[in-house]
């Protein structure tokens, strides 16, 4: 009776496709995740998931296609953030607040003018699994596998760029183009997840798995492995929660990362413990 | 004479508006071992920026000898020690550039092996880089510049927050490498540890103020233009001691108010 209990979600399409979706969302943000924990890059991943807000309102209200309303304006805001965090003049988390904050609220603005607000804002700050289509399993997963390809191709430089860019410099590696690659994939990666997770969560799912993976091991590569492998099963487990509780999906996931965090953190004791006090999360 | 491996002509370099390097002239011949002194803000890492070419110069030419490879060591105090890599993956990572294939090959792990053996570091490779002691993760950086095959290895500050026996130890290895026909450059602060036992220093302050050996160039003189401050210079061994005035002064203060 349990087993069937357990079972009785997979009978509906709708939550066959969110937890799909949810899966390669968790491990897609698990991967990239450990360029953001390790670069103490956070809070360019909460900035760039509201940016990204102003692009999918505009598109809404413009009726362009989201993929490539939001996608344009998400990478260039993420490249402008990129561009902006190397700038010392006004503090780079001062400037990044001005660019995130300001495509937010545009958004915000375009919504309550022109569109359905309440219902647009709820679902794009919230995620909606109920509102899964088949060009959001596509997307997901082209997004997915084309960050996994760069990755694994640029491996080595991404790891010399991410642990001294100065010297990676030096050394020949195009630190520069790995920055703009690196914030491209992030802004590919908010986009396609953020009608599932939400906005307001997407940084979470970024910084949880890839911050939980840390406190497991001292490997990069390991760290590249498990981290995914994290994000999916909150995922997993958080969606198969959520419908048996009647929760958020999107919160749902991310209290289970959270609890997976608290878990490892406890069970790692004291060694652990002297590694977090430096976890650039 | 010795071949020139890089030349500076009258260079200049700016950050903004503000003139960090001026209008210096200078020589590194292919077995140079040359220490770079002056005070903070003096332009000692400018200096060397533009010798390794991730800063331009403003004005003047900068030739280097066609071909030149380069090894930089930063200082250690800039390293992202709870960063997840161990030893053999920093030592491996100079060769990124143009890598696609992700895993290091068999070769390479050879070729590893024999750079951590020469600097003494055989067996490490797996340990994560937190887990050495000061000499020895120096000693990593140094390895990942060596791994490169460099001509000329460059070294922001070897000997910066390291205790005597570590510092003996660098200075040994260095010595090591130059014999080995690795032309050196780096910069310091550690005139009497460090810089008196070179072959070549230049002192710098925004300009060249002196180039020379240690005996013909650390003089109260030169040391004055160089700092801003008055010291005294001993001689012990054929080599020269700087005494600070200053401290001096500090030192017959204290010990009198503790009458």
């Amino acid at each position: 009776m349990i087993a069937l209990d357990l079972l009785e979600p997979y009978k509906y399409e709708f939550f066959r496709n969110g937890l799909l979706v949810a899966v390669i969302a968790g491990a897609l943000c698990g991967l990239l995740g450990v360029f953001v924990v390790l670069r103490g890059m956070s809070y360019i991943g909460h900035g760039l998931s509201h940016a990204v807000f102003g692009g999918a309102a505009a598109s809404a209200v413009m009726k362009v296609n989201y993929f490539l309303g939001a996608g344009i304006w998400g990478i260039v805001s993420g490249v402008l953030i990129g561009r902006i965090s190397r700038k010392r003049v006004i503090g780079a988390d001062a400037a990044i607040g001005v660019v995130t904050t300001g495509s937010f609220a545009v958004g915000l603005m375009l919504l309550n003018r022109y569109g359905q607000a309440k219902r647009s804002i709820e679902a794009v700050l919230f995620g909606s699994v109920l509102g899964v289509q088949t060009a959001d399993i596509v997307a997901v997963s082209a997004v997915a596998i084309g960050v996994l390809a760069i990755i694994v191709l640029g491996y080595r430089r991404l790891l010399y760029a991410t642990f001294d860019p100065e010297v990676a410099r030096i050394s020949g590696v195009r630190v520069g183009a790995v920055e703009v690659l690196l914030m491209a994939m992030l802004s590919c990666t908010i986009i396609v997840t953020m009608r599932v997770i939400g906005t307001l969560l997407i940084s979470a799912l970024l910084v949880v798995p890839a911050a939980t993976t840390r406190l497991m091991t001292n490997s990069f590569a390991r760290m590249l492995t498990i981290a995914p492998i994290v994000g999916a099963v909150s995922s997993f487990v958080g969606m198969n929660l959520a419908y048996h509780w009647d929760t958020s999906a999107s919160g749902t996931i991310i209290a289970v990362g959270v609890v997976a965090f608290a878990v490892v953190y406890a069970v790692g004791g004291i060694r652990s413990r002297s590694r977090i006090g430096h976890l650039h999360v | 004479m010795t071949e020139s491996i890089v030349r500076f002509d009258g260079v200049s370099a700016t950050y903004g508006r503000i003139l960090a390097l001026e209008n210096v002239s200078l020589d590194l011949p292919a077995n140079g071992f040359v220490g770079i002194v002056g005070p903070s803000g003096s332009g000692k890492t400018t200096l060397l920026r533009v010798l390794l070419g991730v800063m331009h110069a403003s004005h003047g030419k900068v030739t280097r000898k066609s071909g030149l490879r380069l090894g930089y060591v930063p200082q250690v105090e800039s390293v992202d020690w709870n960063f997840p890599v161990t030893v053999a993956e920093v030592v491996g990572m100079t060769r990124s550039a143009g890598r696609w294939w992700p895993r290091t090959t068999d070769q390479e792990r050879n070729e590893i092996e024999t750079v951590l053996c020469q600097l003494g570091l055989e067996g490490l490779g797996e340990r994560h880089i937190r887990e050495l002691s000061g000499g020895q993760q120096q000693r990593v950086f140094i390895a990942r510049a060596l791994f490169h095959k460099p001509d000329l290895l460059v070294l922001d500050e070897p000997t910066s927050g390291v205790d005597v026996s570590t510092r003996h130890e660098i200075l040994h290895l260095l010595v090591d490498l130059h014999e080995s026909g690795v032309a050196i450059v780096l910069s310091t602060h550690d005139l009497n540890g460090l810089a008196s036992h070179l072959p070549r220093i230049i002192c710098v302050n925004k300009g060249v103020i002196a180039d020379g050996p240690p005996l013909a160039v650390i003089n109260p003189e030169v040391l004055e233009r160089t700092y801003g401050a008055p010291m005294q210079v001993l001689e012990h061994g054929g080599m020269p001691i700087v005494v600070d005035q200053l401290e001096h002064t500090i030192s017959h203060r204290l010990r009198g108010s503790g009458k």
